[in-house]
């Protein structure tokens, strides 16, 4: 199968106007040498065939819906309400390029800037990027904006930080001339006195992460009152489904707020595509990654919307831009947006609340059994530390006979640890299920 | 009541909703009683909309834009072709669309060996010996490519601080160079429009890491003495870097491993036709030859055993480039496309991708001057230099297009012809939809030298007239908020 158009009239019609007998007679130039007769790959099949090809792959992965997961750090199983789908398969969104065409591209540029506009409130601050690759390179651009900054210096991390983003960070900063170091946390939590014991030279950025890595909420105030006195920058990573209910971390002092868009009604899909957002304080606006929209106006005073700033951007500035970055995650944005207009002002609020109660249920619930403790006795939003009295691989087993994931097997939560993550895709008979095989342990 | 299209909070109204949830666990049970009151949010001013406001809110949004499956989109270097609708389907299935990234391996082997079976194909289609489906596009991928680069020279004990581009690359190539610390040194094109190899000779020195090339280069043209300079890279020991935004017309004639590339990236969303989605996602895997199989990011894929696994513990890898393994939704869409196509549907692919684009090449250089006239490759370059007396630009002509339902291709780049308009027609295009094309330009340069004044009006038929770009960027207005008037 392919999807070339082309009649045997067509294609004679085309080979008379351009005095051809063969599209070969077009390769004239193409050197001998490196023609190749095929790549020995199979040959094609049809549609029909297609599906039971890629239906056996799919039937060879576990899925949510087919065993229950307590799986999270950072990609989370959250309700996606059946607009969000529709809305995203319409072609005009989907099949259309980044919007360089302003004009005949209005749709996707004000669902972007609608996008940008709830990004600031949620997060707290001033400008919002159009989208970034992940949450981690979201992480990572956030860094190269203070390097970009301060040139050169110390950036500093929490131990608490998901250590996948903490590795891209390292990566993206191979080539810089500033060191990383990391600040241990204590009891799950980013000890402020700790980077004032270990930072000596100039601190040029703080990195922390709320809810961290380990599920508890930090004192993004404390931490960023802290980091302001070094005259450094704030960057905190925050899942953006607990600014339903947590405080923004912009209105606490971060000066840049950066995370997964994933829980915002975009699917698991064993990874991505997911989506890096970035909101900073205006003073940073000029420094940000990426494309940014804005509204305008058209030669008769009417509303609309265009790709502006583009002075910082590779299309234009080339090895000077502040970031390579061209295609971003629209699409990804464009979920979000969706989300954030369904769920709305009280959505947000009761989504979040329903983790909070939902996760805080079944961690009362496994301590009451007395088989296992809360590693952190800290506030957390929906991930929790389990520290069980047995042997971990043992307890995995055991849930795996009835079909359970119980948590995520993480080497920095410690021995015989596991992260745990309940949202409101659980219902109490679920989380009863879960503590009775705990209990029996 | 037509195309209501304020903004989404204008249409907010307190105390409606959309949204419905189960109710809480526990009853009784609230936040308060779990987080400290200094860690709860004061408010958070989101829209209230019922459902079916949102949903006509976005069906007239998307009703205001131009689309590949609405319109001809000849956008140059974008590589617009259609994109199978079966591909999407597949990408929902559940066993697809609801795998948790950090299951254990044994629970995803139906993925893993799907991303597996990717990289082996990809390695068939380039010439390359190893593949990492890790980046997210196209901009992604080069930043890898030059980090392995990097690594590269670093284990040889010579860092080398310079990567080559042509004056014709794609802006990524020195951005991307640019962030793995790199210092650009830029070369002319020469007069048939390709790497001038004195040029070349010069700037070739002992602190050069690479040469990163688009072949074809972005004038559409092959680059036909490329063993020549694979050989005059290598021999300073340098490599070379291929930018396969323009791979789609290569497709079952020849490979970048065999011309002598050391590191290719390809953007599944352009040759391997998965939607741009707007924007993105897309995803830039990158393949290698054996000599910086080594550097590869973390996790790779490996056999253990019956089953196969993420192997994180590579010495000499550069790390981890983003969380998890890749766009595999992206991936999925591409693997669906190549196996559908097979060997015989993707050597058809390339060469109707050529076909095309020659096609209009042919019938549009009686009216339009085409500065680097001859057979091309999957897109072509005008230059509408020789109207500016009469006023009007490539955006005047991208303009008018717009109004005759066609997106406009690719304008003022590549940078080394002025005004230009870069065409890329697709294979998927059908003769009609050329011939239509071919018309409505013919029409257009009537138009631009007889009445140039109606084109400086263009777009007339759409939501929105020219905007005022240098407003937005002197006065930015990028984010609503109540009860402040940006405009």
């Amino acid at each position: 199968m392919d999807y070339t158009p082309h009649g045997r009239e067509d294609i004679r019609q085309m080979f008379e106007s351009l005095k051809i007998s063969s599209v070969k007679d077009l390769y004239s130039n193409i050197p001998e040498k490196i023609r190749i007769r095929s790549y020995g790959i199979a040959e094609g099949i049809s549609e029909p065939e297609l599906r039971g090809v890629l239906e056996k792959f799919a039937g060879m992965n576990s899925s949510v819906k087919n065993l229950k997961s307590y799986i999270g750090g950072g990609a989370y199983e959250h309700f996606i309400p059946a607009v969000i789908d529709d809305i995203c398969s319409k072609p005009e969104f989907y099949t259309a390029y980044t919007p360089y065409q302003a004009e005949a591209s209005q749709g996707i540029l004000q669902s972007i800037y609608e996008y940008q506009s709830m990004i600031c409130e949620l997060t707290g601050t001033d400008v919002s990027n159009a989208s970034l690759y992940d949450g981690a390179t979201a992480a990572a651009e956030a860094v190269l904006i203070s390097i970009d900054k301060y040139d050169e210096g110390t950036v500093a991390i929490s131990s608490a930080v998901n250590p996948m983003y903490r590795k891209v960070i390292e990566t993206y900063l191979k080539s810089s001339h500033c060191n990383i170091e990391i600040v241990e946390h204590t009891e799950g939590i980013t000890d402020v006195s700790r980077i004032e014991r270990q930072i000596s030279g100039k601190l040029i950025s703080f990195i922390s992460q709320s809810p961290n890595f380990f599920g508890c909420v930090e004192d993004v105030k404390a931490l960023s009152d802290y980091v302001h006195d070094k005259k450094a920058l704030s960057i905190v990573i925050a899942n953006p489904l607990s600014l339903g209910i947590l405080e923004a971390p912009g209105r606490n002092g971060a000066d840049i707020v950066v995370g997964e868009g994933q829980p915002l009604g975009i699917p698991l899909c064993f990874g991505g595509p997911y989506l890096g957002f970035m909101g900073v304080k205006k003073e940073l606006m000029r420094r940000l990654p990426g494309r940014i929209i804005g509204r305008t106006l058209d030669k008769d005073g009417k509303k609309g919307f265009v790709m502006t700033l583009q002075a910082r951007e590779q299309h234009i500035r080339r090895e000077k831009a502040t970031s390579n970055i061209c295609s971003n995650q629209a699409l990804m944005a464009l979920r979000a947006a969706v989300y954030m207009v369904y769920m709305g002002k009280e959505g947000m609020k009761e989504v979040g609340a329903l983790n909070i109660c939902n996760s805080h249920y079944l961690a009362e619930g496994v301590e009451k059994t007395g088989k296992a403790v809360l590693k952190f006795k800290k506030p957390f939003f929906n991930e929790f530390v389990i520290e069980f009295k047995k042997d971990a691989e043992e307890v995995f087993k055991i849930f795996e006979k009835e079909n359970i994931l119980p948590g995520a097997q993480v080497k920095e939560a410690g021995r015989n640890s596991i992260l745990c993550c309940v949202t409101e895709t659980k219902n109490k008979n679920d989380m009863d299920e879960y503590i009775e095989i705990v209990r029996k342990l | 009541m037509k195309n209501n299209t304020s903004l989404i909070f204008e249409k907010s109204v307190k105390g409606r909703k959309a949204f419905s949830l189960p109710g809480p666990v526990a009853k009784g049970k609230k936040p308060a009683d779990y987080i400290p009151a200094g860690f709860l949010r004061s408010s958070l001013e989101f829209p209230e909309i019922s459902e079916l406001d949102i949903v006509r809110h976005y069906t007239n949004l998307a009703s205001k834009n131009f689309s590949v499956d609405g319109n001809f989109y000849p956008l140059g270097s974008c590589t617009m072709k259609y994109n199978p609708k079966i591909n999407e389907r597949i990408c929902a299935y559940e066993g697809f669309k609801d795998v948790h990234p950090l299951f254990p391996c044994k629970k995803v082997q139906g993925y893993m060996s799907l991303l597996k079976e990717m990289e082996k194909l990809l390695c068939m289609i380039t010439g390359m010996d190893e593949f990492c489906l890790h980046p997210s596009a196209g901009a992604h991928g080069e930043l890898l490519g030059l980090m392995l680069i990097r690594a590269f020279h670093d284990k040889q004990g010579n860092r080398r601080k310079k990567i080559i581009v042509p004056d014709s690359s794609h802006g990524t190539n020195p951005s991307s160079a640019a962030m793995a610390g790199y210092r650009i040194a830029s070369i002319k094109s020469d007069r048939d429009g390709q790497i001038d190899l004195n040029e070349l000779r010069n700037a070739l020195d002992d602190e050069v890491a690479a040469l990163m090339m688009t072949n074809p280069n972005t004038l559409g043209l092959f680059e036909d003495k490329i063993l020549e300079i694979a050989g005059m890279v290598h021999e300073k020991g340098a490599l070379l870097y291929y930018d396969g935004a323009n791979l789609n017309p290569l497709l079952g004639l020849c490979r970048p491993g065999d011309m002598g590339f050391d590191v290719v990236h390809l953007n599944l969303h352009k040759t391997f036709s998965t939607p741009h989605g707007g924007g993105g996602p897309g995803s830039g895997p990158v393949g290698v030859k054996k000599k910086l199989e080594p550097f590869l990011p973390v996790p790779v894929i490996r056999r253990e055993g019956d089953i196969l696994t993420f192997d994180f513990n590579c010495p000499d890898s550069i790390g981890m480039i983003k969380a998890f393994w890749g766009n595999t939704g992206v991936i999925l869409k591409a693997f669906a496309y190549i196996t559908a196509l097979g060997d015989e549907g993707l050597k058809k692919t390339g060469e109707t991708s050529v076909l095309n684009a020659n096609y209009l090449r042919k019938k549009l250089e009686e009216h339009y001057n085409i500065p680097f006239n001859k057979a091309c490759m999957h897109e072509f370059v005008i230059s509408v230099k020789d109207l500016a007396s009469k006023g009007v630009h490539a955006i005047d002509i991208a303009k008018a297009l717009i109004d005759r339902g066609i997106h406009p291709p690719t304008v003022y780049f590549p940078l080394i012809v002025e005004e230009s308009i870069m065409v890329e027609p697709t294979e998927t295009e059908s003769k009609s939809t050329l011939d239509s094309f071919i018309d409505e330009m013919v029409q257009i340069r009537k138009e631009a030298e007889q009445d140039p004044g109606s084109l400086k009006n263009a777009p007339v038929n759409m939501s929105v007239k020219r905007l005022d770009e240098f407003k937005a960027a002197r006065f930015p207005d990028v984010r609503y908020k109540a009860g402040k008037n940006n405009i």
